[in-house]
């Protein structure tokens, strides 16, 4: 379905198109239903923020498109996911291996104490990414440049290159991981909670730093993050994730600056103290997200929301589309919507 | 010293307090350095600061279970820093604390029960099983647990029960002292404002006094009605909640502020002041502002001696040269070297 080609009609634009995704873990005890119909684009050049909490399947879907998934247990049972025009699900492991993961597609992932290598230097680490994607057949003397050249892109003198992970600070060590994600030049990036573990004011310097990163090698990011704040000063595009499925979609701007939004996007807002203005109280999501091994028929998020109606209960909601760039996926919006996105 | 303003007794005051870790032979690491604070009755004193700046090892020396280096601690207008073990244990009815990580603060193999009456039993509070059960079930409800669950195991909850186990038990001896350390940050924000809101309704109800350590700006501020910043062991600045966000002195509060990302579109794409570098080694370190290395407004005398922490403003106290400057104050060298104007 192309519906949800919501920036423009033209497909050229789009590094990464997923559709329909679908991914469960399974056990003999139980399934677990991480993510549900999933669908979304990333564009050239753009950064697209994935939001949700804890178990909303935001990882899942990043360790989908790079093919990640727990060997036995996780399992792509429906959907695309187009990568350039190809479908990545279709793609033998070896390709996936060799041809995309680390060099067209390469992830960060949330803690950078566990991963870096301890007992490899940090040049060595990011030589290593190099020389296994390394088509051109460079030498050991032009790999070895291209080593130095990510780490001062990355705002790390050269001469550190044989510094181990512990003689880095929290900070350093996240930028040493993006210089790995980055030395193949990849068109797709996946950052998970790229900052998450790191102090406020690395937190700026880390993203000031991808943002920079990011207008001068126009390199495509999905950036996963349960920081609404991260979202509104990187992003432009996001999507809202809860119990596995995107719940609204749109430009920072529909989902800071529209009226109209998921009753699950007002309640994280309402969650987070504001630094503008005197709030007696926080207006916190009474409950729980639903268990994932048994999600209710209707909305996921009728157990939560304080508009639940009767069918909400017996009628699980589409995602309505309210204008070119804005998706919600709310029975409550029916009437203002323009079409109904089937899946 | 500093507090004399207050016309009661504050319910906990430091004065002076210092933490030193002894590090090989000669090396001391100063986690908490000469800090002093008081803090009313039914009031919240936030502590905001960087992993490192020695908030955590403020709050655990506060209660003692840390033995601080020196300085005094004053509980209800006593010093309780030369108490022996028997009456600290007494007094501990008294001052509890939430931990950080409600994964690693629970005994695996006890029942949410057995862990909310482990503080009752131990301090012989009552005489019979029944009146124990009783107030267990009572603070479970208190803290929004169903009775239900009394015989869960901490791994069969969710983060944010786990943590209101954590207040049950924290509550279960009636305290008048509750030190919060980091009590929200390993939780999803919509979890993060339940507990905060519950934290409110309970001081509100049983008129508690928190100190409230974080990293969260945003959260301190909500939670707060005092505020101090701590950076690398010391107290850089100290003012009402309201004030320090609308006018903050300090270089570093400065820069701390502007790292907030808002969750709005206002300030997107703008410049923010970046902090250049990192937290340095509060191992043996040498005189002058800890901050002055990062620091853009660094002067010479910043590297010499010890700026004092003073009242620049009412009730809003700095530890910053600059700050004197601009506000036309004689500045003085404190510590050890001859107090001389400059």
């Amino acid at each position: 379905m192309s519906e949800y080609n919501f920036n423009n009609s033209d497909k050229d634009g789009y590094v990464l198109e997923i559709k329909d995704l679908e991914v469960i873990y399974e056990t003999d005890l139980e399934t677990v239903h991480a993510v549900n119909n999933v669908s979304f684009s990333v564009r050239a050049g753009e950064t697209f923020g994935l939001v949700g909490e804890t178990g909303a399947g935001k990882t899942t879907t990043a360790l989908s498109i790079l093919r990640l998934l727990p060997d036995r247990t996780g399992k792509v049972t429906k959907g695309e996911i187009f990568f350039n025009g190809e479908n990545l699900l279709e793609l033998s492991d070896e390709v996936m291996r060799k041809e995309i993961n680390g060099e067209r597609v390469s992830m960060i992932f949330q803690d950078p104490m566990t991963s870096l290598n301890p007992i490899m230097n940090v040049g060595e680490q990011i030589y290593e990414a190099l020389k296994y994607h390394n088509p051109e057949k460079k030498t050991k003397e032009e790999l070895e440049k291209r080593v130095e050249e990510t780490l001062e892109l990355v705002g790390i003198p050269k001469k550190r290159k044989n510094e181990y992970p512990h003689q880095f600070s929290g900070g350093m060590k996240q930028r040493v991981i993006i210089a790995i994600a980055l030395a193949c030049k990849p068109e797709l990036l996946i950052a998970d909670e790229p900052t998450t573990a790191l102090d406020v004011t690395i937190q700026a310097q880390v993203l000031a730093m991808m943002s920079e990163l990011n207008e001068k090698l126009g390199t495509a990011t999905i950036l996963i993050t349960h920081d609404l704040g991260v979202v509104a000063n990187m992003c432009d595009d996001a999507a809202v994730m809860y119990a596995g499925e995107l719940v609204e979609l749109g430009t920072v701007e529909d989902i800071f600056e529209s009226e109209d939004h998921h009753p699950y996007t007002v309640g994280l807002f309402g969650s987070i103290p504001n630094l503008d203005e005197e709030r007696e109280r926080l207006q916190p999501i009474e409950g729980l997200m639903p268990d994932p091994t048994a999600l209710p028929f209707g909305c996921h998020f009728q157990d939560r929301c304080p508009y639940c109606f009767d069918r909400c209960i017996n009628e699980h909601p589409q995602l309505l589309k309210l204008s070119d760039t804005h998706s919600i996926r709310c029975h409550l919006f029916s009437d203002k919507a323009l079409e109904v996105n089937h899946d | 010293m500093t507090e004399a303003t207050h016309k009661d007794t504050p319910l906990v005051e430091v004065i002076d307090l210092s933490k030193y870790f002894s590090i090989g032979r000669k090396s001391e690491l100063h986690a908490v350095d000469k800090v002093s604070f008081a803090i009313d009755k039914g009031k919240t004193l936030g502590i905001v600061g960087e992993s490192g700046c020695g908030k955590s090892t403020l709050g655990r020396t506060i209660l003692r279970l840390l033995e601080p280096t020196s300085g005094q601690i004053l509980f209800e207008g006593e010093d309780i820093t030369k108490y022996s073990k028997t009456r600290m244990r007494q007094l501990r009815r008294t001052m509890q604390i939430i931990f950080q990580d409600p994964y690693a603060s629970l005994n695996p193999r006890k029942t949410v029960a057995d862990i909310i009456s482990q503080p009752l039993i131990v301090n012989n509070i009552f005489d019979s099983k029944d009146k124990l059960a009783e107030r267990v079930a009572e603070l479970m409800e208190i803290v929004g647990l169903a009775t239900r669950l009394s015989d869960a195991y901490p791994h069969e909850l969710d983060g944010g029960r786990r943590q209101r186990i954590g207040v049950a038990r924290a509550l279960a001896l009636r305290p008048k002292f509750i030190v919060c350390d980091e009590p929200v940050s390993a939780l999803d924000v919509s979890i993060q404002a339940q507990i905060l809101n519950l934290l409110m309704d309970l001081q509100d109800d049983m008129g508690l006094t928190y100190m409230f350590i974080t990293h969260d700006l945003s959260v301190v501020k909500h939670i707060s009605d005092e505020i101090c910043v701590m950076y690398l062991g010391q107290i850089v600045e100290k003012s009402s909640s309201r004030d320090l966000f609308k006018n903050p002195l300090h270089p570093y509060t400065q820069m701390l502020l502007s790292a907030i990302l808002a969750p709005n579109l206002s300030r997107r794409k703008t410049k923010k002041g970046i902090v250049h570098g990192e937290v340095t080694s509060p191992i043996d370190p040498t005189p002058g502002c800890r901050f002055a290395p990062r620091c853009d407004y660094r002067m010479e005398i910043c590297t010499k001696a010890d700026p004092e922490f003073r009242e620049v403003e009412p009730n809003h106290y700095v530890a910053c040269y600059k700050v004197e400057q601009d506000l036309g104050l004689d500045s003085y060298i404190s510590g050890n070297q001859n107090e001389t104007g400059i």
